[in-house]
């Protein structure tokens, strides 16, 4: 069991995220959107969404810096393992708190607001339930973390080893095993969100627009296609030449 | 000097009689769609009013456009590059539908399946957003021809400002009482800027301009609805499509145009009062010209960036730039060129923006001629018209607003051209001399003053609309290449395929008719005395004008098969 769920279905989540994320942009760039909904209802959205989504990109930054970084690094600047962990649950839990408190207000919305709860789909609805049941999860970790004191649950000693040796190719499936069972369950919920992810809306987050800091504000492009009008060519009257002769100009 | 080629339109506001056939053929072509229920790629605005979506003008609200920083450089008016990625997540300033206004249908099923009973079953209004019950409360043009406008005619921005302004407190205010008030019609599409600030907030750089032609188009597969756009552009002519997630625009119909055809707007306005064709402009001057310091002289500066196809400078220039040859033939047979530079009686749509517009109007003269004619003056004499237009401040204030950045002089200018081509033009068509001091009073000379208004008022299917071909090796042309199996008794008679009737190759619909309404139009007899007889013998039933039996109309008479 221990193999399967450490071993293998961390590489089918990974297969389902790239492959997925591969084919959905190859084959639906009309559909990769944020579908916002800020058209129907914009007062609960101006608290919530921010909320939200500045909440989880320090959560990804903490996860990050909590899964990637081994200990040792952080023990080699100067940073004990103590002062490590209450700045993670501080900061961690501030975070996720801000970012629970932002999707249910935007849950709250999308249920009550009648447009914007039409506008949600079944593919909406299925990724919500994983989005919010990781988020819960995590938080519970902290919890079960802020409880437990100074005898809480060192996870960079059994997940951290984990996530890097899955991202090496040799997973560590013991030390993975060894984490109590809120991590458990919080990974496995995270594993099945990012298996769903190039399937749902929330590939908008794969093309966050940093680029837009540095390009230019005034954009040409050349008029696409060969054809003129909104004629496509029809199959069986392509023309004859090689590749080349495709080039304009 | 770099050139660029611009489609652009100029619109001749006095033409306009409001009839929004522009706007139902513009949404039936591209936005009767689900999720495109209430956007309106070309709508027209009854002035005075709010226009659509509500008070767009009043840019302190929206943030539209561009602002010039301390230092005298463009910048966005909803802020710079980080500021607006950091208000990515919930637009901070965004129409809502309320603004623009809830689509509805009605429940027809109702009249038809109603039991009999003692009342009459009416249709309700459904909402299309909702589904449910609605109330009709606004729409596109809920104000149109001042409806409403003793209540709500303050609220439009521009008169809000007029009677804001400080010179306007000794003087009368905008009023609203039938017989002291005046108003005519905006019509708006996108104005393909030369310097779109829509673009320019776009984060994933969806929107681009097209090098040919100036077309602001965006891509949809690029478009991932961050909404930036939206706030960005300060004529709100880019909206959100609430089904795909995806902004949409006027699309100057690129379709048409590539294959030589007006939009469709331009080719159903029952007016006739639109004109296509091309700009030449300076793109390396564009952004210095935008930042021009005085809002002012944003009109001139516009003007500036626009070069003469004639002129043997731009002429080299352009060829440098890989502009062929018969887009420079129609950049000098330009239309729009004509109106906005050579007459100069075109001005572009609230210059303050500094976004460059490419989509000119012509100024009414209509509110001014209205009063005159309804106090029992000559509206055509020059100088009760010219008297009137010195006069009557608030119309032209108000067009001022609009079109000059408050510039009254280059408005009282323009419409002072308008007044002296009807003024010199009655003279002439009741077989008077023409009276040479009226064009001098303009300065414009006599010919120059008859080309204007055999432009404007003429204004000839080919007169105004040129629009060169897009190139694509010819590619479009063999569409219309004739079969060489189409002469007569031939296997290819019919110009059908082996399957019978309407089967192979369709024949492009748009070239057809366009070609069949070109020699209609240009013709000056019924379609049936032209040399048609060398047609194929089959009369297109939807392009004949009912006059006349044309040859092919009735099947041959087989001789000696009479009973």
């Amino acid at each position: 069991m221990s193999t399967f769920l450490w071993g293998i279905l961390p590489y089918l989540c990974i297969a389902s995220l790239v492959g997925g994320t591969v084919w959905r942009y190859r084959y639906d760039k009309f559909g990769w959107t944020t579908r916002s909904s800020q058209l129907y209802e914009s007062r609960l959205l101006r608290i919530g969404s921010p909320l939200f989504h500045f909440g989880i990109l320090l959560v990804f930054v903490g996860h990050v810096g909590g899964l990637v970084i081994p200990e040792s690094w952080t023990e080699a600047v100067g940073v004990s393992e103590g002062l490590y962990h209450v700045n993670a649950l501080l900061f961690g839990g501030l975070a996720g708190v801000c970012t629970l408190a932002g999707i249910l207000i935007l849950v709250y919305r999308r249920r009550t607001t009648g447009p914007v709860f039409m506008a949600t789909t079944k593919n909406d609805k299925l990724m919500y339930v994983l989005l919010v049941g990781a988020i819960v999860l995590g938080l519970w970790t902290t919890l079960v973390s802020v409880g437990a004191g100074s005898e809480a649950h060192n996870y960079r000693e059994t997940v951290s080893p984990w996530f890097r040796s899955v991202l090496l190719l040799s997973p560590d499936v013991t030390a993975m095993a060894a984490a109590p069972v809120q991590f458990h369950v919080h990974a496995i919920v995270g594993m099945l969100l990012f298996a769903l992810w190039p399937f749902t809306r929330l590939v908008h987050a794969f093309t966050a627009p940093l680029h837009y800091l540095f390009r230019p504000y005034i954009v040409y492009r050349s008029r696409d296609g060969r054809t003129s009008g909104n004629r496509s060519s029809r199959p069986g009257w392509s023309g004859v030449g090689t590749s080349d002769r495709d080039r304009r100009h | 000097m770099r050139v660029m080629a611009q489609m652009g339109m100029v619109m001749n506001l006095d033409k306009c009689i409001g009839c929004h056939t522009c706007s139902v053929t513009c949404k039936q072509a591209w936005t009767n769609r689900a999720g495109t229920e209430y956007v309106w790629f070309n709508n027209v605005e009854t002035r005075p009013g709010q226009g659509y979506p509500r008070r767009y003008e009043d840019q302190e609200t929206w943030k539209g456009g561009w602002t010039l920083t301390h230092r005298g450089s463009l910048k966005l008016k909803a802020g710079g590059r980080v500021q607006k990625l950091l208000g990515i997540f919930a637009s901070p300033v965004q129409p809502k539908l309320a603004d623009y206004y809830e689509p509805w249908t009605y429940d027809y099923q109702t009249l038809i399946e109603a039991p009999l009973g003692d009342d009459f079953p009416v249709a309700r209004p459904k909402s299309l957003i909702t589904g449910e019950n609605t109330k009709i409360t606004w729409s596109a043009n809920w104000d149109d021809n001042l409806g409403g406008a003793s209540e709500m005619g303050h609220l439009d921005p521009i008169v809000a400002k007029l009677n804001a302004s400080v010179r306007r407190e000794s003087e009368e205010k905008v009023r609203f009482e039938l017989e002291k008030t005046f108003m005519f019609y905006l019509p708006r599409i996108c104005e393909h800027c030369l310097n779109p600030s829509c673009m320019a907030s776009c984060p994933s750089g969806a929107i681009y301009k097209r090098e040919e032609d100036g077309i602001v188009l965006v891509d949809q597969d690029r478009c991932r609805g961050w909404r930036q756009c939206i706030t960005g552009c300060p004529y709100k002519k880019i909206y959100f499509n609430h089904k795909s997630g995806k902004a949409e625009k006027c699309t100057f119909c690129y379709p048409r145009v590539e294959v030589g055809l007006p939009t469709v707007c331009s080719e159903t306005c029952v007016g006739r009062l639109r004109y296509l064709g091309l700009f030449l402009y300076d793109a390396d001057r564009v952004t210095a010209a935008a930042a021009t310091p005085d809002e002012g002289d944003l009109y001139e500066a516009q003007l500036d960036l626009l070069l003469d196809p004639s002129d043997p400078e731009v002429v080299a220039a352009a060829r440098r730039d890989g502009i062929p040859d018969d887009w420079m033939d129609a950049a000098r047979r330009s239309p729009v060129y004509a109106l906005a530079k050579t007459y100069r009686v075109a001005l572009p749509l609230h210059p303050e923006y500094r976004t460059m517009p490419m989509v000119w109007y012509v100024p009414p003269l209509s509110p001014i001629v209205d009063v005159l004619s309804s106090q029992g003056h000559d509206a055509e004499d020059r100088t009760v018209l010219f008297g009137a237009i010195e006069a009557l401040r608030i119309p032209v204030d108000y067009l001022a607003e609009l079109f000059t950045a408050g510039r009254t002089d280059i408005v009282t200018g323009v419409l002072q051209k308008l007044a002296a081509m009807r003024a010199y033009m009655r003279d002439v068509s009741l077989g008077r001399d023409g009276d040479p001091a009226i064009p001098a009073a303009v300065g414009m000379s006599e010919e120059s003053l008859y080309e204007m208004y055999r432009l404007m008022a003429i204004a000839k299917y080919a007169d105004r609309y040129v629009i060169p071909t897009a190139h694509v090796e010819r590619a479009h042309e063999l569409e219309e290449i004739g079969c060489s199996l189409d002469f007569d008794e031939g296997p290819g008679m019919y110009e059908s395929g082996p399957f019978g009737e309407a089967s192979g190759r369709p024949a492009p619909v748009a070239v057809e008719t366009f070609n069949a309404l070109k020699q209609r139009q240009t013709s000056d007899t019924a379609m049936a005395t032209t040399e048609s007889g060398s047609l194929t013998g089959r009369v297109n039933l939807l392009n004949w004008d009912g006059n006349g039996a044309p040859p092919g109309l009735f099947p041959g008479r087989s001789d000696g098969d009479a009973p």
